[in-house]
């Protein structure tokens, strides 16, 4: 029972119209999970500038506000006050729905993910899968940016978005699936609840698998190919200003939240935690992945397309098989009671698989083989 | 069996970002925090020494943007006394060759580097501009004698706070301000 039901049932109560009660609580809903995705995607564009920035030894921007808060508002109010500007080749109605096609998904992704005990907009219990299905779409959007934008550079960035997400769709749902095989059900609540041990422990591949999945999906360093600057230079936003553009700085933005929503949900125990409100672990959690995220965008250099390539189908792909095959023979041998037994060993596992695939990576001896 | 081979490479990056983190910053805030130039550098405005100047008007005759303006008249012990030193500093390239000229030593080069203004009138700079005070003060170029009291360059070098290549924390409030704040 989740807390909008319960408000649905409080309204019923009290004497509303079936139809009022049905509207109210999920038009509630709706709102709070928009101010939610709004105000963390905020806090995660400042908490980017400046922890990059320490990463970099620079200070990061420190003037607009006490420590630079109030920086991303006067970029907001900065894109916003932009001329809105359409190529005249441009394919006008497709140029102007992909900032929508790539964010409202986007948005749905938060429907599924508990932001604490009950505080979910609808308990489906093929939750895991309705999140690959909806965060697939936004690549639509991004397509329909390149393609509409009559442009040759948002051209080759989104045939590589394309590429890209199908190479890294695969490891992601089959790290999915070997999650689900331990929870017991697709559903984001019960894989919470049956977490003891967060999933992070209990299959380590399968969290490197899905985090670096992830990382392509959401298009972030070291993955960030469409983007890449120095080479396409903005990819599918090129041909981008004002408000579309945002939509699709917020896009970004909002999906690394709902992929770290994702992740703190699947593996990183969602909202369990001692002592604190389970609200405030979630957040915590989700801070703790974006970091690692930034951590890795300030150390990292991207890959190459083809390095791109081969990392998800010669080594991600049948390290994923080999890790599902290797959950679900755990599930069927080892009993519920020995979990500490199955996390050691699937450590040793892991351990074991990155080396081996490793070697398929290595460069030297005058010979580049990728 | 070599690790370098097996990933680690991007464990030994990950650790170099990560103490990254725990080392000050080394972005200079530049209107709180100005570092100090070079001692002899060809600073913004001439600094004029008013009791040294005979008005032989030798820096006119050097400038090659014929940019000085100088009028005297002769007084009761046949003296010049200077009635207009005027510079433009829009003008002005910042050659020096007014102050090597100088055969009195009354002009040196100026400290400042921030020359902008709000209107180009403002550019043109007076005897009263012109003459040494606590905020315009000369800088070592052609003129060793000022040397041993400006202060230690520190741009673009690691010694801002203290000397090698290690830069101690110190807080902004704190900090040793450059020569124009």
């Amino acid at each position: 029972m989740n807390l909008l039901d319960q408000f649905k049932i409080w309204l019923v109560s009290m004497g509303w119209p079936g139809w009022a009660a049905y509207l109210v609580p999920a038009i509630t809903g709706i709102v709070v999970i928009i101010a939610f995705v709004l105000t963390v995607v905020i806090v995660f564009i400042w908490w980017e500038r400046r922890f990059l920035g320490r990463f970099q030894i620079r200070t990061g921007p420190n003037r607009c506000g006490p420590e630079g808060i109030f920086q991303p508002i006067a970029t907001a109010v900065k894109i916003l006050l932009k001329e809105d500007i359409v190529p005249e080749k441009a394919d006008k109605i497709l140029h102007f729905l992909a900032p929508i096609v790539v964010f409202v998904p986007i948005l749905m992704l938060f429907a599924v993910i508990p932001l604490s005990e009950g505080a979910i907009l609808v308990d489906l219990n093929v939750g895991a899968v309705y999140v690959i299905a909806i965060s697939s779409i936004s690549i639509l959007g991004i397509f329909m940016a390149a393609w509409a934008s009559a442009n040759k550079y948002s051209l080759i960035s989104g045939m590589r978005a394309i590429a890209q997400m199908v190479s890294y769709e695969l490891p992601v749902v089959l790290s999915l699936v070997g999650v689900a095989i331990v929870a017991g059900s697709f559903s984001m609540i019960k894989i919470v609840e049956t977490q003891n041990i967060p999933y992070v422990f209990l299959q380590p591949l399968g969290f490197i698998i899905f985090f670096l999945g992830a990382l392509a999906e959401m298009n972030r360093c070291p993955f960030d190919l469409l983007e890449a600057d120095s080479e396409i230079v903005a990819g599918y936003h090129i041909e981008y200003s004002g408000m579309k553009f945002a939509m699709f700085y917020l896009g970004e933005y909002g999906v690394a939240l709902a992929y770290a929503g994702v992740i703190t949900t699947l593996f990183l125990g969602g909202w369990q935690g001692p002592l604190l409100p389970p609200i405030l672990w979630f957040l915590i959690k989700v801070m703790l992945v974006f970091s690692l995220i930034v951590w890795m965008r300030a150390t990292l250099p991207r890959l190459r397309v083809d390095q791109l390539m081969s990392f998800a189908w010669k080594g991600m792909l049948p390290m994923a098989v080999i890790n599902l095959i290797l959950i679900a023979i755990e599930v069927l041998i080892i009993p519920h009671s020995l979990q500490w037994a199955m996390v050691m060993l699937n450590f040793a596992l892991a351990a074991v698989l990155i080396l081996l695939f490793s070697r398929l990576f290595t460069l030297g001896g005058g010979r580049v083989e990728v | 069996m070599k690790f370098e081979r097996y990933g680690i490479g991007i464990a030994k990056g990950m650790a170099l970002t990560f103490k990254h983190l725990f080392r000050p910053p080394i972005t200079v805030q530049y209107p709180e925090e100005k570092l100090h130039t070079s001692k002899r550098i060809r600073g913004n405005e001439l600094v004029w020494f008013p009791d040294r100047c005979t008005g032989c008007g030798t820096c006119t005759k050097a400038c090659p943007q014929g940019n000085i303006q100088l009028m005297t008249h002769k007084d009761d012990d046949n003296k010049y006394i200077v009635d207009k030193f005027e510079v433009d500093t829009g003008r002005c390239i910042f050659c020096g060759l007014c102050v090597e000229s100088c055969p009195y030593d009354a002009l040196a080069m100026g400290l400042n580097y921030e020359c902008a203004k709000y209107r180009r009138r403002d550019l043109v700079l007076t005897k009263e501009n012109l003459s040494i005070s606590t905020d315009h003060q000369p800088s070592a170029y052609y003129r060793p004698q000022f040397e041993a009291k400006l202060p230690a360059q520190s741009l673009l070098l690691y010694n801002r706070e203290i000397g090698g290549q290690k830069l101690k924390f110190i807080p902004l409030s704190t900090r040793k301000r450059g020569p124009g704040a």
